[in-house]
This record gives structure tokens, sequence and C-alpha cells, in this order.
């Protein structure tokens, strides 16, 4: 082997230890786009942030008392728990810069008692910054007795600097179970249902 | 010193190891490495085409007639995941390590000791993924994009796909540097970085793009693990995390990867058009620069794959936009390669069929991405079968085609014997087309409707998919010729020579056929 192939060998190996530097740099900036994808989306208010924390009441600022806008009522249960859970009015007219409360109602059909989150989301996507709760039930856990019906309020306001363009707002709640930890565990009976037999036979 | 030089002149004269564990398990020749490679590849292509098959099996007729759906779903994702990761990359790794060393006068790969443990590390990878096959609640079938939630309801299979995805992305990774290594460290002298052949060029961009974005993958995936085991909220709602965030993660690895997949088929049609029209390349430098221009842009266009999540309108134009782009530096090189044939005096053996069908057949799969990169319209091509045809086509007629011309283009020198010619092209006619058969009624599936990933579909679609899975089985067949083709070849034919093709240029044609064990020990002098 000549000089020249030992010096070859001896600077690979530092290209070789600067593309892992690189490597690993990389494996870091995934995780540094989670982060960055939070406050991307609170700048910009892409991807119909809301933001899940209470927020001042209107401020003392000029508003258009004619302007409405029509807020529309959506709540979902995640996954297949025994829930019920709906808007008490499924809309309603407001004028942005006044405070107004609406009702949800969730009803935990199980005997035994449980824990909820609820997640807001807004759409569209370019509203979700405009749309400010003063009080909601979203924001802490909520914990339910077995087959207890509860009322929840939220309170809140449309800010008048949404688009004039948009003239209807959807907020939408998901009811997420979450009393076994974060997540549903892995449910064995349903896996072996589905692997069991084609469901297409019966 | 002294001793070194003992010990490379001994090898020089005695050729590998004997003994076949010592020589394919512990070698770290190049030469091996590529072949290992490249078998792992053809194996994996097997594996990855029977899933295939079933797959047009059980869509031969509407109904659900084979196979259970879940199963199905479980064959939709490990086709993509093995022909992927299993498939193309190791075929192309395997090119490259035989290959780069010889086009740029080097004895060896930079880290040989490293490509030995790379490629080990591939059945490894291999063996924890299609093992979940055979787990109670069976394989992956969430697709092989791994979107949560629906990926966290895998079951025993889960920890297996995410480790397996790990150890591929290891040894994809540390296959690339050393390839970067080699290429920025050993050049013969006089080999500048503009004197490279193509394939070293773009193999050296792709090298970047994997070191670049396999991380990322190994990151995403190894937030699904902490959310599932661990109690983290990456992607869970109810902790507040994002699912779309996934998506996001997922597509910044997942769209410089579908590059990874066809840059160094560019390499390599570049190096065989030219042979057979007997002609230079036509704008090289330009080649370079578009297969940069593109390694560039496919980092700013992964939105593209998300149209459909609620994507603001700013997201939506930004995204179309850039991925529009990325027809200009392709556009360039379609172009330089049919400039390159322009009264050329052509011959049209197998590698070079393969590559002008690579041309117009990988054409044809752009002009449908094209379509797909508009945003309005993406609407309803999204998660139909369109989308199946295109990255079918750009996939299957783009880099295995690429892969299938660089087999017949580079087997005499590897083998010292000629292939048969009047077979390869058999292969060739059999497999344009049956793959053209197999796709292209996929486009009218899609345009109508048809979703991908579905077991079953609406009766108005039988015609097409009965055409589709007569090409499908057609093609699958054609390739055990591919197999048939290699092997005799190997046992014998006609004594290539070192030039093997009369218009062939390039420091590896200079070598005696087949290549000795060690070559370039001492650098040849590039002018």
């Amino acid at each position: 082997m000549s000089e020249n192939t030992q010096n070859q060998r001896r600077s690979g190996g530092r290209t070789a230890a600067k593309m892992a530097f690189m490597a690993l740099a990389m494996f870091g900036f995934g995780f540094a786009m989670v982060p960055a994808y939070q406050v991307f989306c609170e700048v910009t208010g892409f991807n119909g942030f809301v933001s899940n924390e209470a927020s001042a009441g209107p401020a003392d600022q000029a508003y258009d008392p004619d302007r409405k806008v029509t807020v529309e009522f959506v709540a979902t249960v995640n996954g297949s728990q025994p829930w019920s859970f709906r808007p008490k009015k499924s809309r309603m007219e407001v004028t942005p810069g006044e405070l107004y409360t609406a009702y949800f109602v969730a009803e935990n059909q199980e005997a035994e008692s449980t824990v909820s989150q609820i997640i807001p989301s807004v759409a569209p996507g370019s509203a979700g910054r405009h749309f400010k709760k003063t009080e909601c039930f979203c924001f802490t856990e909520q914990r339910f007795s077995g087959s207890e019906t509860r009322e929840m309020p939220v309170t809140f306001f449309i800010d008048p600097a949404l688009a004039e363009r948009t003239t209807t707002v959807t907020l939408s709640y998901t009811l997420f179970d979450i009393r076994d930890g974060d997540l549903p565990e892995y449910d064995e009976e349903a896996a072996e249902l589905h692997a069991g037999a084609p469901q297409s036979a019966d | 010193m002294t001793a070194t030089t003992h010990d490379t002149h001994d090898d020089h004269h005695h050729g590998p190891p004997a003994g076949f564990f010592k020589r394919w398990l512990f070698t770290t020749n190049h030469k091996d490495l590529g072949v290992l490679y490249m078998l792992f590849g053809l194996l994996m292509f097997f594996v990855g085409g029977a899933m295939a098959m079933v797959i047009r099996a059980e869509l031969f007729q509407p109904g659900l007639n084979l196979v259970d759906p879940h199963f199905f779903n479980q064959m939709t994702t490990m086709h993509a995941l093995v022909m992927i990761f299993g498939g193309v990359m190791p075929a192309f790794t395997g090119l490259a390590n035989w290959l780069i060393p010889v086009q740029i006068g080097a004895p060896d790969m930079a880290l040989p000791r490293v490509n030995n443990w790379a490629f080990w590390l591939l059945p490894a990878g291999f063996v924890l993924l299609l093992a979940t096959l055979f787990m109670p609640g069976g394989a992956p079938a969430g697709g092989w994009t791994m979107y949560p939630p629906l990926v966290l309801q895998l079951g025993d299979a889960f920890p297996f796909l995410i480790f397996a995805v790990h150890i591929l992305g290891i040894s994809s990774i540390m296959g690339s540097i050393n390839i970067v290594a080699t290429i920025l460290n050993m050049r013969a002298p006089g080999m500048t970085l503009m004197k490279m052949p193509l394939f070293v060029w773009a193999w050296l961009i792709t090298a970047f793009l994997i070191v670049a974005v396999m991380p990322v993958l190994a990151g995403a995936v190894t937030m699904l693990l902490t959310d599932q085991y661990f109690g983290t909220s990456f992607f869970n709602a109810a902790g507040g995390g994002d699912p779309v965030m996934f998506q996001h993660i997922f597509w910044f690895f997942g769209h410089p990867e579908v590059y990874i997949l066809i840059l160094p088929a560019f390499g390599i049609v570049s190096a065989i058009i030219p042979t057979f029209a007997r002609k230079p390349l036509f704008g090289y430098s330009s080649m370079v620069y578009a297969t940069a221009s593109i390694a560039f842009l496919s980092f700013i266009v992964w939105g593209h794959h998300m149209f459909t999540v609620g994507m603001p309108l700013a997201g939506q134009l930004f995204f179309m936009y850039a991925t529009m782009l990325v027809a200009v530096p392709t556009g360039v090189k379609i172009f330089n390669w049919m400039a390159t044939m322009w009264q050329g005096s052509m011959t049209f053996e197998t590698p070079m069929l393969f590559s002008i069908a690579f041309v117009l057949l990988f054409t044809i799969g752009g002009l449908s991405g094209v379509m797909l990169a508009l945003a309005p319209v993406d609407l309803q091509y999204h998660d139909t079968y369109f989308v199946v045809a295109h990255f079918h086509y750009v996939l299957v007629t783009g880099a295995v085609f690429s892969i299938m011309a660089a087999v017949y283009f580079w087997l005499p020198k590897w083998t010292g014997h000629m292939y048969d010619e009047k077979l390869g092209k058999w292969h060739f006619w059999l497999s344009t087309i049956s793959v053209n058969v197999l796709f292209f009624p996929q486009h009218f599936l899609g345009l109508a409707g048809m979703p991908r990933r579905i077991p079953d579909y609406a009766l108005q679609f039988a015609e097409f998919n009965m055409i589709s899975s007569i090409g499908g089985f057609v093609f699958g067949l054609t390739q055990l010729l591919f197999v048939y083709i290699i092997i005799k070849c190997v046992r014998g034919g006609q004594k290539a020579t070192s030039e093997v093709w009369e218009g062939a240029r390039g420091l590896e044609w200079t070598l005696p056929s087949p290549a000795p064990y060690h070559t370039f020990e001492t650098p040849p002098v590039v002018k």
C-alpha cells in the first residue's frame, strides 16, 4: 500500500466523521421539528392552531356591532368509547368582539367513573388565532362518575381582526377517554378479531 | 508500513480467501460486498414481488376472493417496505460498491470494514421485519408510511417494525458515509470532480440525501415508539400532540427518499445511452447541476403528499409551485438523453433497450407527477390508483428498469462472459409490454375513483383490474427469466473483452473481464 493510499485512508476517516456528525445532527433536527412546528403554527395560525389556554376577555376596542358571524359547534368522541357528546345548540350567530357562552353535553355511558380530555380545533385554519376562549372545559381533564351526564360551558369571543371574508367558523371538540393513560392499550381481543376468518364470509 | 505492503501484496496474488464463510461473511472487498448487496436486492425483489402477486390475485376479480382483508393490507404495506428498503436501495448500493471504486480508479472503498457491517445489518433488519408476518396480529398493515394513530394499533409487530426501520436506516447511512468518503478521498490522480462518471456523481448526491433524511425517519419512528410505550404525546392529540405533525416529519424524509430511489438510475442511463449511441453524453455539467437541483428541491416539496390534510392556501400554493419546479431539472435530463441519442449511430442491445424504455416510461411517470402536483386536482387523485400508477411508473419502469439495464451492461465485466443477448431481448420485451399492461390501466382506475389499499372494488372497475392483474402475473413470471439469464451468464458464455461494448468509455472498461479481485492498487493516470 502506497503512502498515497495511507493518506487517502486517513482523510477518508475524517470525511466519514464529518458525515456521521451530519447524520447525528439530522437525527436531532427531526426532534427539533416538533417545537418548530408548534411555533410555526402558533405564529402563522396554520393548521387551525388553537390555544388551549384561557385568554383575557375582549379588549376595549372598537368593533362593528352589526357584523354577524355564524359559529357552528361539532362534538366527536375519539375511538369507540361508550360516550355521548354533543353541543347543546349546533350553531349561533355572534358579533366579533362580544362575549358568548355555549354549552356542550357529555355523558359517560358506563357505570364506572372515568377521565376525559377534550381537545378543541377551529376551522377554517385562518380563524384559529382569532377564536378566543376565556373559560373552557377543555382547559383541564374532566372527571366523570359512572353514568354521569354533565353540561359544560365554553365562554368565547371572536377577535374583530377575523378576516372579513370569513362568515362561518366551526368549533370542533374531540373527547378522548384517558383513564388508562394517554392512549387505549393494545386490545388483544380486537386484534384476534382482525386476524381471524375473513369478515366478508358473514 | 512494510508489513502492510507485504499483506496487500499477498492478497493481490492469492485473490479471495479460501472457505465460503471466510470469503463471504468476513469480506471487506468492495466487489464481494457489491455482489452480496445485489443478490440481497434480487432476493427481496422476489419476496416483495410475491406479495405483489398476492395483491394482484386478490384484485383479479371484484369481491373478497382469496385472502382476508387484514392480510391484504399487510401485503400492500410489506410490499412497499420490502421493495424500497430491501429491493431498490440495496441493489443501488451494490452497484455503487462494485462500480464506484473501479470508475474513479480506487483500490477499494474508503472504509471496507464499515462496508461489511453495513451490508450484514440488512439481513438482520429484514429478519425483524419479515418475522412480523408470523406474529399474532400479523405484519404492519397500516401502510408503509406508518401514520399514527393507525400504526399504534399494530400489536406485537409494532416494535419490530420500528427497530427494523432503525437498523435498515443505520445500514444505509453507513453505506452512504462510506460512498461519500470514497468519492471525496479515493479518486485517482487527475480524476477531478467534473471528470467523474455521472453514476458516481448521482451517488455522491444520493449519499448526501440519505445521510440527511434517514436520521429524520429514525427520529420520527422513535417518537412513535415513545408515544406507544413511554407516555409521550408527540402525535397524540389527547396529550396535546398532533398526528398531522408525523406526516410532516415523515414526508420531510419521504420525498428525498423517492429521489434516493431514482437519482442513481439517472447515473446509470447516463452511462449506457452514450455507449450505445456512440457519442459522448450531451450536457455533462448540466446533468450534474440538474441532479443537485433535484436533490435540493426534494427538501422543500414534502407538503404535496399532504394536500388533503387541511393545509392553508398559502401552504398549498408553496408546495404546488415548488413541486412543479422539479420538472425543470428533470426536463433538462430527459432532453440531454434525447440529444445524446440524436444522430448517434445507435445499436439496441438489452441495456440500451432498458435505458430507452426508462427515458420514455419514466417521463410518463414524471408527467403524472406534474398532474398530482396540482393541489386543486390532487384532492381528487389523492389515495387513488392514479397515485399507484404514478409511483410504479417512476419506481418500476424507472428505478427497477435502470437496475436491470445496469446488470446487463456491467454483467460481462463482473462475470467475464457475455449474457445471452436473445434471452435478454425476450426479457426486455416481455417486461416492457407486461409492465404497461400492469400499470397503465391503473391510471384510468384512479381517475374513475378507485381507492388504493382496498381489497375489493366496485363492479365498474372489474375489466381494468383484470387486465392489470394479467399484466402483473406476466411481469412477475418474466423476472424468473432474468434470474435464469444471470445464472447462465455466470456459468459460461462467450468470453467478454475488456472493453465489452464498442462505445464504452471509462476506467472500468480498461480492466480485464472479469475484473480481478483487486484492481487499481496502483492508481491509474487520468488525463
